[in-house]
C-alpha cells in the first residue's frame, strides 16, 4: 500500500547524512588541496601505489578462493560445535588488528610456533614480515568474512532444489553444475570485491606486518610521510590516490554486494542427498577442521601468551586502556547518533542515500580522514590536544556503513507493521522514538553498538597519527611495546585489550537482547 | 455527517471512485469483492491514501488534507493493533496521549476502558501474554477513549474464529451506541453485516456505492453483488 505520509519524520536524518557528508568531502577536499602534485610522484610512491594493488588482490583471490570450500562443507554438514564455529566466523570483524597480528606472530612468526618445530628438524624459521605476511593477515580477517558470504548464498538456494536434484538422480558433479556454479558466479564477485576494498584501505596489518620499501602500502606512505618527514604535502598526494582508488574499490563492492553477511539463519544446515560419498565427508571435514584451526589457533596463542604476559602490564597499559574504553563510549555515542536517524531516514526513502553512505565509509580510510581532519584543525587549534576525540569521531564515520546496514532492514519492519498505527495514533517525533521505536529497535541497536565499541576500541587507525609520546589508547600502547621487543608485556597489553573489545560488544549486545520484546 | 465529494482515490494502477453520504451514529458494513478497493477505500478516509480528485468532508469541514493523527478516525487494521512491548493499559494510554505522559484521572479513564471490553484483571499484561480475543478487546478498549467519532474497522478480527467474531462485532456495535459513533467495517460475510450493519457500502466495479439499508440490499442484490455472493 502507498502511504501518503510516513511517520518518521526524516529531517534529522537528512542533517545526519549532510553531517558526514561533509564531514568526509570536507577532510577530502582538505587533503586534495594541500596535495602538492607538482612533485609528482616519486618511484618510492609507485612502489606504494603497485603493492596496495598487489596485496589487495592476492588477499581478495586467496581469501575468497579458500572460502568456498569451507562454506560448502559447512552448508551440507550437521556436526557438534557447527553453531560455536559460524559464530566465531563474526568475530575477526570486532578482533583488534593488533591483538590478531600478535597472534599471527605468535604462531608463524620467527620465533613462533611453527618456526620452532621446523627448527626440531633443522628447517630455517618462517618470517612473516613483508608481502606474504601482509597476505596471511588479510586472509586471517576476510577469510571468514568471505565464507559467511558464500554460506549465505548456499543457504539461500531453496531447499526444494536439493530435493529435486535427489529425485533426478543428482551426484556432487551435477549439483555443482547446475545449482552452485549459478549461485557462486553471482556471490563471488561481490565478496570478491569487498574483501578487495577491505584490504586497499586497511592500515594496522601494513603498519605492523609490512614496512620498508618493498611493503608499503599507499596508507603507510601516509603514515610516514606525516609522522616521519611531517610532509603534510606529500601525504595530501599520497591520500588523493587512496582516495581515488578506494573510492573505485567501494563503488564497485557496493554494486554487487547483498547484506554485508550480517543476515540470520547461517544456523541452518541444508539437507543434501547428493553428498554422502565417503571422500566428500572426509574431505568436507578436513576442510573445516583446517578452517578452524586457522581462526583457533591463532587466539588461543594470544591468550597463552597473554596469561604470561598479564602480571608486567604496568600503569601505562592501564592507563590506555582506561583511555581506550572513553573513546570507544564516546565513538559508540556519536555512531548511534549518527545512525539512528540515518537509518530511520533510510527506511521511509528510496535507495541511494544508503548507497552514497556506504561509499563515503567504505572509501574514507582512517589516515586520508585523520589527514584531512589535521590539515583543517592544524591552523586553528594544536590538533594533537584533539587526538582523542578526533579518534573517536573518525572510528564513528568508519563504523557508520555497518551500523545503518544493521539498523535499516529492522526499522523498515518497524515502519511497515506499525507505521499506520502509529499515525493513526498521533504519535510523532520523540515520542515516536521513546515509545515505538528504540523498544522495538533494541537488539539491532545493541548489535551495532557492540560493533561500534569494539571496533574503536581496538581501532589503530588515526590515533597513531595524533598521538604524541605522553598519551596512547590500548592499540597503540600495545603497538609501542611490541616497537620496543616487550613482546611479553606486549601480549599481556593483547589479551586485556581482547578482553575489553569482546566485553564491550558483549555487553551491548546482551543489553539490547535482555528482557527484549518479540 | 461525513461526505464523499466525488472522490477519486489512486492506489498504483487501481482507481476507486466515491461519491457518497455516510449518515451519524449508524454501523454500515463495506462489502464487495476482493481487490475492489474495500480497504482503499477505508485509508483514503483514515488518511493513508491521498485523495487524487474531490473532496472529503466532515460536518462540514475538509478534511482532505489532514494527517491520520488529526482526522475523527479511530481505525483498526487488519493485524498490528497493538505494540508488543507495551503493556495493554499503555497500549489503551496511547489512545488519549500519544507520549504516555498520563495524569492520575487518564489512568482512571484507561482501567475503566480495559473493565469495560472485560479486561479488568489484564491491565500490565503484554498482548503476546494473552489471547486473540483479548488483543481484540485491548484495541477496542483504546477506540473507545480515542472518543473519535468514526470507527473504521478493516477486518480487525479476521483471524478469530466465527463466534468469537460476531461476540467482538456485537462489542462493537454496543460501544459505538455508547459513544455515538459512526462504524465503517469492512467485511466478507453477509451474515455479519445482517447482524450488526444499518446499512451497506457496496464496492464493486471500481466505485463505492452509496449506503443502502441492509436488509433491502441483500434481499434484492444487484448484479455486481450478486455474483460476489453466488
Amino acid at each position: 500500500m502507498a502511504v501518503r505520509s510516513v511517520a518518521v519524520n526524516r529531517v534529522p536524518g537528512f542533517g545526519a547524512a549532510i553531517l558526514v557528508a561533509a564531514l568526509v568531502l570536507g577532510t577530502l577536499l582538505a587533503v586534495v588541496l594541500r596535495a602538492e602534485s607538482g612533485r609528482g610522484l616519486g618511484p618510492a610512491d609507485w612502489s606504494a601505489v603497485r603493492f596496495t594493488i598487489a596485496q589487495a588482490l592476492v588477499s581478495a583471490v586467496l581469501s575468497v578462493a579458500l572460502a568456498v570450500p569451507v562454506a560448502r562443507a559447512l552448508s551440507r554438514r550437521a556436526f557438534r560445535g557447527r553453531y560455536v564455529l559460524v559464530t566465531l566466523l563474526g568475530a575477526p570483524f570486532i578482533l583488534p588488528v593488533i591483538v590478531a597480528v600478535l597472534g599471527l606472530l605468535t604462531v608463524f612468526g620467527r620465533n613462533g610456533w611453527i618456526s620452532q618445530v621446523l627448527g626440531l628438524a633443522g628447517l630455517p624459521p618462517l618470517s612473516v614480515y613483508g608481502f606474504h605476511g601482509v597476505v596471511l593477515a588479510h586472509v586471517f580477517f576476510n577469510l571468514p568474512l568471505a565464507t559467511r558470504l558464500i554460506l549465505q548464498g548456499w543457504q539461500d538456494i531453496p531447499a526444494e532444489r536439493f530435493r529435486l536434484a535427489a529425485q533426478l538422480g543428482f551426484g556432487a558433479g551435477d549439483t555443482a553444475r547446475v545449482l552452485e556454479r549459478p549461485m557462486l558466479a553471482s556471490i563471488l564477485p561481490g565478496a570478491f570485491a569487498l574483501v578487495f576494498a577491505i584490504c586497499l584501505t586497511s592500515f594496522a596489518v601494513a603498519l605492523t606486518l609490512g614496512g620498508g620499501p618493498k611493503a608499503t602500502t599507499i596508507e603507510l606512505a601516509i603514515y610516514q610521510a606525516f609522522r616521519f618527514d611531517f610532509d603534510l604535502g606529500r601525504a595530501a598526494l599520497l591520500a588523493s590516490l587512496q582516495i581515488g582508488l578506494a573510492g573505485i574499490a567501494a563503488s564497485v563492492a557496493l554494486r554487487f554486494s547483498g547484506s554485508g553477511g550480517f543476515g540470520a539463519g547461517l544456523d541452518r544446515v541444508m539437507p543434501r542427498w547428493d553428498a554422502n560419498a565417503h571422500w566428500i565427508r572426509t574431505q568436507d571435514g578436513m576442510v573445516i577442521l583446517l578452517a578452524a584451526l586457522f581462526l583457533v589457533v591463532p587466539l588461543v596463542a594470544v591468550v597463552l601468551a597473554g596469561v604470561r604476559g598479564f602480571g608486567l602490564i604496568g600503569y601505562g597499559v592501564y592507563y590506555a586502556a582506561f583511555l581506550s574504553i572513553a573513546v570507544a563510549m564516546f565513538s559508540t555515542t556519536i555512531l548511534l547518533l549518527l545512525a539512528l536517524p540515518l537509518a530511520a531516514t533510510i527506511a521511509v526513502s528510496r535507495r541511494g542515500l544508503v548507497e552514497i553512505v556506504g561509499v563515503l565509509g567504505l572509501a574514507a580510510s582512517p589516515l586520508v580522514l585523520g589527514t584531512g581532519l589535521f590539515i583543517i584543525l592544524f591552523p586553528i587549534v594544536d590538533p594533537f590536544a584533539l587526538a582523542l576525540p578526533v579518534t573517536a569521531l573518525v572510528n564513528a564515520i568508519l563504523a557508520l556503513p555497518f551500523a545503518v546496514r544493521i539498523l535499516v532492514p529492522g526499522l523498515r519492519d518497524v515502519v511497515k507493521s506499525f507505521g499506520p498505527l502509529a499515525q493513526s495514533l498521533d504519535l510523532r517525533g520523540w515520542a515516536l522514538w521513546r515509545i515505538v521505536i528504540l523498544p522495538r529497535m533494541r537488539r539491532q541497536i545493541g548489535f551495532a553498538a557492540g560493533l561500534g565499541a569494539a571496533l574503536s576500541m581496538g581501532d589503530l587507525g588515526v590515533i597513531a597519527l595524533f598521538a604524541d609520546p605522553e598519551m596512547a589508547t590500548l592499540p597503540l600502547q600495545m603497538y609501542r611495546l611490541m616497537g620496543a621487543y616487550q613482546m611479553e608485556a606486549a601480549a599481556g597489553a593483547g589479551l586485556l585489550l581482547l578482553m575489553l573489545s569482546l566485553a564491550l560488544f558483549w555487553l551491548f549486545d546482551q543489553g539490547g537482547r535482555w528482557r527484549a520484546e518479540t | 455527517m461525513l461526505k464523499l465529494d466525488k472522490v477519486t482515490v489512486q492506489n498504483g494502477v487501481f482507481e476507486l471512485n466515491a461519491d457518497l453520504q455516510v449518515p451519524t451514529q449508524k454501523v454500515l458494513a463495506v462489502i464487495g469483492p476482493s481487490g475492489a478497493g474495500k480497504s482503499t477505500l477505508l485509508n483514503a478516509i483514515a488518511g493513508f491514501l491521498p485523495v487524487s480528485r474531490g473532496r472529503i468532508n466532515w460536518r462540514g469541514t475538509d478534511i482532505s488534507d489532514h494527517a491520520p493523527g488529526a482526522r475523527p478516525v479511530a481505525m483498526l487494521f487488519q493485524d498490528n493493533n497493538l505494540f508488543p512491548h507495551l503493556t495493554l493499559a499503555q497500549n489503551v494510554g496511547l489512545g488519549l496521549r500519544p507520549d504516555l505522559k498520563l495524569s492520575a484521572t487518564q489512568k482512571g479513564i484507561v482501567s475503566r476502558a480495559l473493565d469495560r471490553v472485560g479486561l479488568a484483571d489484564l491491565e500490565e499484561r503484554k498482548p503476546a501474554a494473552v489471547s486473540g480475543g483479548q488483543q481484540s478487546r485491548a484495541a477496542l478498549a483504546r477506540v473507545l477513549v480515542q472518543n473519535k467519532p468514526l470507527i473504521l474497522l478493516d477486518e480487525p478480527f479476521a483471524a478469530l474464529g466465527p463466534a468469537l467474531r460476531v461476540t467482538m462485532l456485537n462489542l462493537v456495535s454496543e460501544l459505538a451506541t455508547e459513544t455515538g459513533a459512526t462504524v465503517l467495517m469492512v467485511s466478507h460475510a453477509p451474515a455479519d453485516a445482517r447482524l450488526i450493519a444499518d446499512q451497506i457500502i457496496l464496492v464493486a466495479d471500481e466505485k463505492a456505492h452509496a449506503p443502502v439499508a441492509t436488509a433491502e440490499l441483500l434481499d434484492n442484490p444487484p448484479a455486481a453483488l450478486r455474483d460476489y455472493l453466488g
